[in-house]
């Protein structure tokens, strides 16, 4: 059961079930700060961080907290871990804390944490709960890059500018100068060009999605379910 | 002796797309005319360098969403949304401008939507907003200088596409602020008298704005007669623009005065060729009103006291927002019932 199980979570989290493509959860940092891809790398990581360690306690705690009392105490794991985040990227990565602001302890109302604890974590083992949150952060911070990338290329034309907030000083010359004297293109910084990014990536991947099914119904012949009547007038081929 | 005998209906004519968008399009060579006449040769580089590219976008976008591009294209509104963009541009912007705004217009705002007939945005007006909001230094500094306002006349076509192409940098005095800017931002501090005396004004109301705009009201006025738009949406338009500078706005040494408002900025192309957009604006006769008078005010509003000179795009869109739900309450009386059928409650128990 295990492995083919695990299989399918990493699946699910990454591809079939990804909480910024398909559940759309946590839209709210995921439109605001992906800005750049430093930013979103940052408040992906941060997410993950906060998804697994979230995932593992309610799942440890699962067996204890009664059904009626189940949410509040939820919200006072993930509100918890959050502070860590928030103290840890204080500490470490002071200037991508004040960079991303208000967006770090807005983590705790990123619906996509809550959502995976009550469906998922609060049912299951803690092997599969804390793939699930792993592989979920990872799928959500993988858009985010994704996101933070095209607009960062489209409204600065640059990538992987300022990595030094997060890598230390040797990520300086990371920086890639895809055009040299940009006219900087306000929308796609602004919200309403990462509104429209993020309708393109999910575009793109209901593209993929259909295509894939396309193949499989080519690759798989069709059994004619009950009987099948035999013509026998006209021109029979 | 054989009587030939026609049942009604009697239509005349044809108002196949097509012909409407080719009447479109050739209402508005005057104001083009007058356009290249007083401020170069800008904007009709514009208008062909945007239809390039609407076209370009047009086809490919067709080919991909598997359509017969031949059949969409000889429809003309692809051509129709460059021309607007290209007339409402800034003359000297650089080239890459028209290609955002170009095919942001026909790729976002028009086939993502659904293509011709299923836009809720004016593609044009849509396209121009991006820009305006995208590139505010671009869209602001590259208006032209009226030709009798300089000394040796308007750039030449070759150093206009230099300054298109090659951004090569402008001379002193060939770019300067519009008559709508200067008055909004001059008044705060000086008297009608003072402000008229800024040589952009010229002699009458705004110099060369003036008869731009004159040459699209008559273009309008020709789309009128020839029934190709319906008269509610311009008349409400000028009307909501009217009321309030009427009522609000006679100071004139406090808010900018009725005839420029009309006679300045893109107030006649907007109310006649923008607002007019069949696919996007309100679909009933009432409902006509309602949306070309929000048109008026909105511009209004947002010319006296928002950040930009001229707000036509966002009026427009702003209103294109409300049009689906002004037609819901606009609908007329069906005949052989006693009263209109509005809302969306008396639609359900239809």
């Amino acid at each position: 059961m295990a492995t083919s199980n695990l299989n399918t979570i990493v699946k699910n989290g990454l591809w079939d079930n990804n909480p910024a493509l398909v559940q759309l959860l946590g839209l709210c940092p995921l439109l605001a700060v992906t800005g750049t891809v430093v930013n979103a790398l940052g408040l992906g990581l941060a997410t993950t961080m906060v998804l697994l360690g979230s995932n593992i306690s309610v799942s440890l705690i699962r067996n204890f907290v009664s059904e009626s009392i189940r949410l509040p105490a939820f919200v006072m794991i993930i509100a918890s871990l959050v502070t860590c985040a928030e103290l840890l990227m204080k500490a470490f990565t002071y200037e991508l804390y004040q960079i991303l602001g208000i967006f770090i302890p807005l983590i705790v109302t990123n619906c996509a944490i809550l959502g995976r604890a009550d469906a998922f974590a609060c049912k299951n083992p803690i092997l599969p709960a804390a793939t699930d949150g792993l592989m979920m952060g990872l799928g959500f911070t993988a858009v985010l890059i994704l996101l933070g990338g095209m607009r960062e290329a489209i409204g600065q034309g640059t990538l992987f500018a300022d990595m030094q907030l997060i890598f230390g000083p040797a990520a300086e010359s990371w920086k890639i100068v895809l055009i040299e004297d940009y006219a900087n293109f306000l929308f796609a910084v602004l919200p309403p060009g990462a509104f429209v990014a993020m309708g393109l990536i999910i575009a793109l991947k209901n593209i993929i999605d259909q295509r894939i099914e396309n193949k499989r119904a080519l690759a798989t012949p069709k059994t004619e379910v009950g009987s099948k009547r035999v013509r026998v007038t006209g021109k029979i081929a | 002796m054989a009587l030939l005998t026609l049942s009604s209906p009697h239509a005349k004519g044809s108002n196949r797309t097509s012909d409407l968008m080719r009447w479109v399009i050739l209402a508005c060579v005057p104001g083009l005319a007058l356009q290249t006449y007083f401020f170069g040769w800008g904007n009709l580089h514009n208008v062909l360098w945007c239809a390039c590219i609407a076209l370009s976008c047009e086809a490919i976008v067709l080919k991909l969403r598997g359509r017969a591009p031949a059949f969409y294209l000889k429809d003309y509104s692809a051509l129709v949304t460059a021309v607007l963009l290209g007339l409402a541009l800034p003359p000297l912007a650089p080239w890459w401008i028209s290609l955002v705004a170009t095919t942001f217009a026909i790729v976002f705002a028009k086939h993502l939507y659904g293509g011709m007939g299923y836009n809720p945005f004016n593609p044009a007006m849509a396209g121009y907003a991006l820009v305006l909001i995208s590139f505010p230094v671009a869209m602001t500094t590259n208006w032209a200088t009226p030709s009798s306002m300089l000394a040796d006349g308007q750039l030449g076509l070759g150093d206009t596409l230099a300054v298109i192409w090659q951004q090569s940098p402008l001379p002193d005095g060939f770019s300067g602020a519009t008559p709508l800017d200067v008055y909004k931002h001059e008044i705060a501090y000086k008297t009608e008298e003072t402000v008229r005396a800024f040589a952009v004004f010229g002699e009458h109301f705004a110099l060369g704005w003036e008869w731009v705009n004159v040459a699209f009201l008559l273009g309008g006025l020709v789309l009128l007669g020839l029934k190709i738009i319906p008269w509610q949406t311009p008349v409400a338009v000028l009307t909501g623009l009217a009321v309030p500078s009427l009522l609000l706005g006679s100071d004139a040494d406090q808010y900018t005065p009725l005839s420029i408002h009309l006679l300045a900025g893109a107030t006649m192309l907007g109310a006649f060729f923008i607002a007019t957009d069949p696919v996007s604006s309100s679909t009933t006769p009432l409902g006509r009103l309602v949306y070309g008078f929000g048109i008026g005010l909105l511009t209004y509003i947002i010319r006296t006291w928002g950040g930009y000179p001229d707000a036509f795009a966002f009026a427009v869109l702003l209103m294109n927002f409300a049009a689906p739900l002004i037609d819901v309450y606009t609908q007329p009386r069906t005949y052989g019932f006693a009263g209109p059928k509005r809302g969306p409650k008396s639609r359900e128990n239809q």
